[in-house]
C-alpha cells in the first residue's frame, strides 16, 4: 500500500509536481499516464526515494520513504529507472543477484540463489545467465533489469517506462510478464507508461497526471474515454473497442465532414483546448 | 553505431579473458592475481638480495638486506595505496578514466605543503613527527573531499567537463605553488623541497609503520565491504534502490581515497599515471568486474609493476632514479591510448 500526502516538488521556480494526494492499494498493476512533463516520473522516483520531495510525506508498506532505514525500505520497495548504464561489465546472473543485496548483503544463501533462479526463469532468461549485458539485445537486457527488481522480492515494484526502447513484440511480452508478476507473485506494480493502450490492456488502475497534478484516476473503463483522454493529453483522442479492451486512437484526427476534402477547423482540430485546472472537466471517479 | 563497431572487440576480449584457478576450498582465485603475486614476491626478494656486495653467509649481508627492506616496503606500500585509491575512486565516481591524480590531487598536495611552509615558515617544518603528518593529511583529506565531492555531486557534470576542470585545477594549483615558492627564503625552500619530493631512496622509516597501518586497515575495510562496493558501482539510483545510503557511501569513499593518496604522496611524491596504469590493467585481467577480484588483482599488479620497475631500472640499467619517469611515461601513453580508442564514457 502506497500513501502519498501533499507531496510537491519544484525545480527552480517551476512546480514539477503537486501537491499530490494519492493512495494506491496493495496488489495489481497501476499505470501512471500523462503527457510529457506531467510529473509521472517525478512522482515515481519520489515514491521510490530516489528523489526527496520538497514537502509532503510518502509511506510505502507502513514505512516513511524519507526517514525509514534504507535497508528496511529496500525489502519493501524497489525501483527501476529508465536509463541503466553500468561501468562494470556484468553477466545476467550477476546483475540479478544484486537484487538479493538487501536480504543478504552480498553473501548469497541457498534461498537467495533460489530467488535469483526464480526471477531468471520468470523472465525467460534461462540460457542467458552467463552472458554479459552488453552482449544482449535491448529486449533481453530490459528483461534482465526487471528480473533484478523481481529478485529483490519487494511487495512494491516501481518501474519507470519499462517499455521504452522495446519493439511491439517485446513491449507486449514485457507487459504480460508484469501482469503475471502482479497476479502470480502478488506484487504491487506501479509503472510509468507512455502508450495509454498498454495501460488500458494490462493495468487494473490508471492514474492520469497533467501539469504536475493528478487529473483522473480509475479503472481502464473509466479513464479510456475520449473526453478524459483528450483533456489529459490536450489533443483529440478517439476511443475504440477492440478485443475486450478500449484503445485510444489519436494518430490522425478523422475528417470532420463526410468528404475527404475536409478542412481542419481553426480551433485545434475541433477539440476544446483545456487550460483550466483539468479536474473541472474530468468526471470524478 | 559505435556500439555495433565495438561489439566484435568486446567479444574478442571476453574470449581472451583468463580463467580462474580453483583452490581446494572451492574458491576461485583469478589467474592474474596468482601471476602478479608471484612476480611481486620475486621482484621484492630480488630487490632485497640481488647485487648484495656482502656474501650471504656473513652477518653484513643481513644488515644490507635490512636497510634495503625500508625501500622495498615503501615501494610496496605506495603501490598498494595507489592501486586501492584508483579503483575505489573509479567506483565512487562511476568512471574508469579519471583518477585522483589526473584530477589534480597531487598538485593539491603540493599546494597544501607549500602553503603551510609559506604561512608558518620554518616553524611548520621544525615540528617533526607523526602528529604533524597526521594533521597535514587531515587537512588535505578535508580539502580533497570537499573539492571532489562537490565536483562529482553535480548531475550535470560529464567526464569531459571533469577532465577539463581537473587539468585546470592541476595547473592552477601548480602555478600558485610555484608563486608561493618564489617568495620563500632559500632555507625554507630547501626544507620544502626535501618534504615535497620524497623518494624511495630517502624513505622515512619512522613514518613507514604508521603508513602501513593505515593502508592495511583500508585494504581490510575495502575487502570486507566488497559486496557493497559492487552495488555502489551500479550508480546512485540502483544503489539507493538496493538499500544503500549512497551519498554517505560516496563521501566515505572519497575520504578513504584522499587518505590513500596523501599517504602515497607523503612517501614518494606525486605519481600522476601509475594508479591509472594499474587499474586499467586490472580491469583487463580479471574475469569479473567484482571488487572481490578487482581489488586484490589491482594491488598485486601494482606491487609487481612498481617493484619490477625498480628492480629492472636498478639492476639492469643502473638508473633507479628514473623509475617514476618511466612509469609516468608508460602510464601516460596508456592513458592516451585508452582515451583515443575508447573515448570518454
Amino acid at each position: 500500500m502506497i500513501t502519498i500526502e501533499a507531496v510537491d516538488k519544484h525545480y527552480r521556480a517551476t512546480r514539477a509536481l503537486g501537491p499530490v494526494d494519492l493512495e494506491i492499494a496493495s496488489g495489481g498493476l497501476t499505470a501512471l499516464v500523462g503527457p510529457n512533463g506531467a510529473g509521472k516520473s517525478t512522482l515515481l522516483t519520489i515514491v521510490g526515494r530516489l528523489l526527496d520531495p520538497d514537502s509532503g510525506r510518502v509511506r510505502v508498506g507502513g514505512l516513511d520513504v524519507v526517514t525509514a532505514k534504507p535497508r528496511e525500505l529496500a525489502k519493501v520497495v524497489s525501483i527501476l529507472k529508465q536509463e541503466n548504464h553500468f561501468v562494470a561489465r556484468l553477466t545476467v546472473r550477476q546483475l540479478v543477484s544484486f537484487g538479493r543485496f538487501p536480504h543478504s548483503q552480498g553473501r548469497l544463501t541457498a534461498a537467495d540463489r533460489e530467488a535469483v533462479d526464480r526471477a531468471l526463469a520468470f523472465l525467460d532468461l534461462e540460457g542467458f545467465e552467463e552472458r554479459f549485458l552488453d552482449e544482449l539485445s535491448g529486449g533481453q537486457r530490459q528483461r534482465a533489469f526487471v528480473a533484478m527488481v523481481l529478485a529483490q522480492d519487494t511487495e512494491v515494484v516501481l518501474l519507470d517506462e519499462p517499455l521504452a526502447a522495446l519493439d511491439m513484440r517485446h513491449a507486449a511480452a514485457m507487459m504480460q510478464r508484469l501482469r503475471d508478476a502482479a497476479d502470480e507473485l502478488g506484487k504491487t506494480i506501479v509503472l510509468v507508461v507512455h502508450d495509454v493502450n498498454f495501460a488500458s490492456a494490462y493495468a487494473d488502475r490508471i492514474i492520469a497526471l497533467a501539469e504536475g497534478r493528478i487529473v483522473a484516476s480509475g479503472t481502464p473503463e473509466e479513464i479510456m474515454r475520449p473526453q478524459v483522454l483528450s483533456a489529459v493529453f490536450d489533443t483529440p483522442v478517439d476511443v475504440v473497442q477492440h478485443g475486450g479492451h478500449r484503445l485510444a486512437v489519436y494518430y490522425r484526427p478523422a475528417p470532420t465532414t463526410q468528404e475527404h476534402v475536409a478542412v481542419m477547423p481553426d480551433d485545434d482540430f475541433g477539440m476544446p483546448r483545456n487550460h483550466a485546472p483539468a479536474e473541472a472537466s474530468v468526471p470524478e471517479f | 553505431m559505435s556500439a555495433e563497431a565495438s561489439a566484435p572487440t568486446v567479444g574478442a576480449e571476453a574470449s581472451v579473458r583468463p580463467t580462474a584457478v580453483s583452490t581446494p576450498r572451492g574458491r576461485r582465485v583469478p589467474l592474474a592475481a596468482i601471476i602478479a603475486g608471484a612476480a611481486a614476491a620475486l621482484f621484492a626478494v630480488g630487490l632485497l638480495v640481488w647485487g648484495n656486495p656482502v656474501p650471504a653467509d656473513q652477518p653484513g649481508f643481513w644488515v644490507i638486506v635490512q636497510s634495503r627492506s625500508v625501500a622495498v616496503a615503501t615501494i610496496a606500500l605506495v603501490a598498494a595505496a595507489q592501486a586501492l585509491a584508483t579503483v575505489l575512486f573509479h567506483t565512487a565516481t562511476g568512471n574508469r578514466i579519471l583518477t585522483p591524480s589526473i584530477l589534480g590531487f597531487d598538485a593539491l598536495y603540493t599546494l597544501m605543503q607549500t602553503a603551510l611552509v609559506f604561512a608558518f615558515g620554518m616553524a611548520a617544518t621544525q615540528v617533526e613527527g607523526v602528529g604533524k603528518i597526521v594533521a597535514q593529511s587531515a587537512l588535505m583529506v578535508l580539502f580533497a573531499t570537499l573539492l571532489y565531492g562537490w565536483l562529482f555531486s553535480g548531475r550535470r557534470a560529464n567526464l569531459h567537463v571533469l577532465l577539463l576542470v581537473g587539468v585546470v585545477l592541476g595547473v592552477g594549483f601548480g602555478s600558485v605553488s610555484t608563486f608561493l615558492q618564489r617568495m620563500l627564503t632559500p632555507s625554507e625552500f630547501d626544507v620544502l623541497s626535501a618534504r615535497l619530493y620524497g623518494s624511495i631512496g630517502r624513505g622515512n622509516p619512522e613514518v613507514l609503520p604508521w603508513a602501513a597501518l593505515v593502508v592495511a586497515a583500508i585494504a581490510v575495510w575495502a575487502w570486507r565491504r566488497r559486496a557493497a562496493l559492487d552495488v555502489i558501482a551500479l550508480g546512485r539510483d540502483a544503489a539507493t534502490s538496493l538499500g544503500l545510503r549512497y551519498r554517505r557511501e560516496i563521501v566515505v569513499l572519497l575520504v578513504v581515497v584522499a587518505v590513500l593518496v596523501s599517504v602515497s604522496t607523503t612517501m614518494v611524491g606525486p605519481m600522476t599515471f601509475f594508479g591509472f596504469l594499474v587499474a586499467i590493467m586490472s580491469y583487463q585481467f580479471v574475469s569479473s568486474d567484482r571488487h572481490g577480484q578487482v581489488l586484490p588483482v589491482a594491488v598485486l599488479l601494482g606491487l609487481a609493476t612498481l617493484l619490477g620497475a625498480y628492480f629492472v631500472m636498478q639492476h639492469v640499467f643502473a638508473a633507479a632514479g628514473l623509475v617514476s619517469i618511466v612509469i609516468e611515461f608508460v602510464g601516460g601513453l596508456a592513458f592516451l591510448i585508452v582515451i583515443l580508442r575508447k573515448g570518454l564514457r
